[in-house]
Parts: C-alpha cells; structure tokens; sequence
C-alpha cells in the first residue's frame, strides 16, 4: 500500500545551528536537510544564517557559500549553475527546482532546502537517480531507423518538422518533474514518470526517426503510460518552463489514433 | 535482499500493450454520460413524487426504457473503469490487488446485470 508516513528511520529531526557571521545585516536563514549514512541516526534540519551581502543571488550561491565557509560537511550536485547540466535540483521552499535558477529574493522567510521527494537519499541534498536513469534506457532515446544514413550529408529535416521538437528538446534530465509526480511516487517502478514520458515523445516526434509504431507498442502499458492522471505537478514545476503533461497527452492520442 | 539491477527493473515484464483500450473505453463512456447524465437528472425530477403506475407507464416507452439502459450499463462500466485505476494506483499487496481486482470486476458485471433486468422487467412486463 502506499505510505502516508515516513518510516521511524527517515523521520526529520532538529539539527545544529550556524549563526549568522558577526556584523552582518542582511541575512537569510536557510534550514537544509541533513542525512549521513555513515554516521547513522535520523535525518536532521541544519540552520545556516547567511549574510546575503557576501553572497550571490541564487540559492545555489547560498549553498556554495554555506559549504565553502561555514560546513564543508553540507553534500549537493552542482555543475554548470546556469541551469542546463541539471545536476542541483532539489526541493526548495516546497517546489521542486534548480538552486542556480532560484532567486533567494524569491523565497519570503527562511528557505528550507530537501532533496527531491520519494527518492532514496545518499547523503545530505543527494538522491539515487539510478531508476530514472534506468527508465531512461528503457525507452531508447537515440534516433533508430531502417534507411541507412545518406552517405555524404546529415538526416534532413524541414523547418516544420524541427518545429515539433520544440518544448521537448530543451528538457535537461534534472528529474525535478518526475519526484513531483505522485503517480511516480506510488508507482515509481512501473510507472515511466513525466520526465522519461517527454523524452520518449522527443522520438516519437522527430521526423527523422522511423520507429514510432514500436516506441508507442512499448508505452501502451497501464503503468508505464496510463498511470499519469493528469495532476500536472510536472508542468507547474518544470525550471525549464517545459510541459510533460502536454507531451504525454500526445503520446496517449497517438495510441488513439492508431486504432481507427 | 533486491540486486536486481535498476534497468532489469525499469524494463520490468515489459509492455502490456493494452493500456490503450481502457483509456478509450473510459473517455467513450465519459462522452456518453454527459448527455445521458443531464436526461437520467431532468427525467428523475420530473418523475419525483410519481406513483409507480406512472413510473411504469414512462419506462414503458422504448426511448426512456433504451436510454435508462444505456444510462446505467455506461454508468457501471465507467466507473469499473475508474476504480480500477484507483485499485492499480495504491493496493500493491499481491494478494489485496487481485482480490480487489477480481471483485470489482465481477461486481460490475452483477450490477450492470441486475439493473438490466430491473429496467426490462418494468418496461416489458412488470
């Protein structure tokens, strides 16, 4: 069945607090979920005053500041911060997105910071995206074909065409869509989530991919597909300003259309 | 102990290649319900307070007997169609599931059934 509270072990607790640098004026107050695994115990809330003044404007300014100066302890993924690697998305105040696009100013009070929801957590802002990576494969992401590439040019594509791949394209696998979904926390095995159903629909779009018919025989599944109710958490939480449910609705008609 | 590895699990037992039949039966008994809907409400309030000859006299007509039962054999199967889901969604204990499963199915199919012969039983003799 599924389940409406944590189990004894993942309960949060308080944690330790970091005050604010002496002197500082403008500060914000961050509580950060904390969990290691090697050190055993309950995840806890941390509390870091920061002194907004000595820091830049994105929550994952915050977080590099918190970890360079006051807890090198504090573990989160972060590359590019411009937001096209995906690596630091995370649940901040409530909402599911990229440190590095997130303006603290943004956030009314203190900010609590989570890892994305309903996923096991390694360490600290860290969680084992091994299953969406997994489901990722599972759905073929590469172009497939049965007529050999032109021996002297690229695919072509028209204007129109490359049209469609846009709003699936952009997607960059932060999987901030996907832990929003409850379809995806109840059914996070079965069901392919909104993140992999988008890019399963950036091939089944592209003109230049000949094996549509196959790619929608996989996805007709009550669970792989059919488990998204059209909540629409994904679009309202998308940092790409992408909307999955848009592109699952067109994979469910294209299954229509291909009866009759 | 699970080491069934992520990707063994995310392919899982595959496609059931069905899941289409069942969205499409519900959308086609959602667009069905909607007029049917409206007549079932309008004709119970027309109806309400009626004596059972009255009743009789009103189902007696083909149209009002064929649309009560296409009003409840829809209504039924609809909403086996959304139980169903909502079964699939939370009871993920084996046996939880399939009993529920089974049950709804065969409790539809009684329903549906029973209504059916109520409906005819009135309409045609009674």
């Amino acid at each position: 069945m599924v389940e409406f509270t944590l189990p004894a072990k993942s309960r949060v607790q308080a944690g330790r607090s970091h005050p604010a640098p002496a002197g500082a004026t403008n500060v914000k107050t961050f509580r950060i979920y904390r969990f290691d695994p090697d050190a055993g115990g309950n995840p806890r809330l941390d509390t870091y005053v920061v002194d907004l003044d000595e820091c830049g404007p994105m929550v994952l300014d915050a977080l590099i500041k918190i970890k360079n100066e006051i807890d090198s302890t504090l573990t989160f993924r972060r590359s590019c911060r411009e937001g096209i690697c995906g690596s630091c998305s995370m649940n901040i105040a409530g909402t599911n997105t990229l440190a590095c696009l997130k303006p603290i100013a943004e956030v009314a009070g203190t900010i609590d910071i989570y890892p994305l929801p309903h996923m096991a957590v390694i360490k600290d802002l860290v969680v084992d995206l091994n299953m969406p990576y997994a489901q990722l494969a599972s759905i073929e992401p590469w172009m497939q074909t049965q007529t050999p590439p032109p021996p002297d040019r690229e695919r072509l594509q028209s204007p129109e065409e490359r049209v469609a791949l846009d709003g699936l394209w952009e997607c960059i696998l932060c999987f901030c869509c996907q832990t929003s979904c409850p379809s995806y926390w109840w059914n996070g095995e079965r069901f392919l989530g909104p993140a992999i159903l988008l890019q399963a629909a950036r091939w089944i779009e592209d003109s230049r991919d000949e094996f549509a018919g196959e790619r929608l025989d996989a996805l007709d599944d009550p669970f792989k597909l059919y488990r998204c109710h059209t909540i629409l958490n994904c679009t309202s939480t998308c940092p790409k300003g992408l909307n999955p449910a848009k592109a699952i609705a067109s994979i469910k008609e294209k299954l229509v259309e291909r009866k009759f | 102990m699970r080491l069934r590895s992520a990707v063994g699990r995310a392919r899982g037992l595959g496609s059931a290649r069905s899941g289409a039949d069942h969205f499409w039966h519900q959308r086609l008994t959602a667009i069905a319900l909607a007029p049917l809907a409206v007549w079932l409400v309008i004709s119970l309030i027309t109806l309400s307070g009626a004596d059972y000859g009255t009743v009789k006299a009103w189902l007696d007509r083909p149209l009002n007997a064929t649309l009560m039962l296409l009003a409840v054999l829809a209504a039924v199967w609809h909403a086996q169609l959304g139980v169903q889901v909502v079964i699939e969604d939370y009871v993920h204990h084996a046996v939880a599931k399939w009993s529920a499963l089974i049950g709804l199915r065969l409790a539809a199919i009684a329903l549906a059934t029973f209504m059916a012969v109520s409906i005819l039983k009135i309409a045609l003799g009674g």
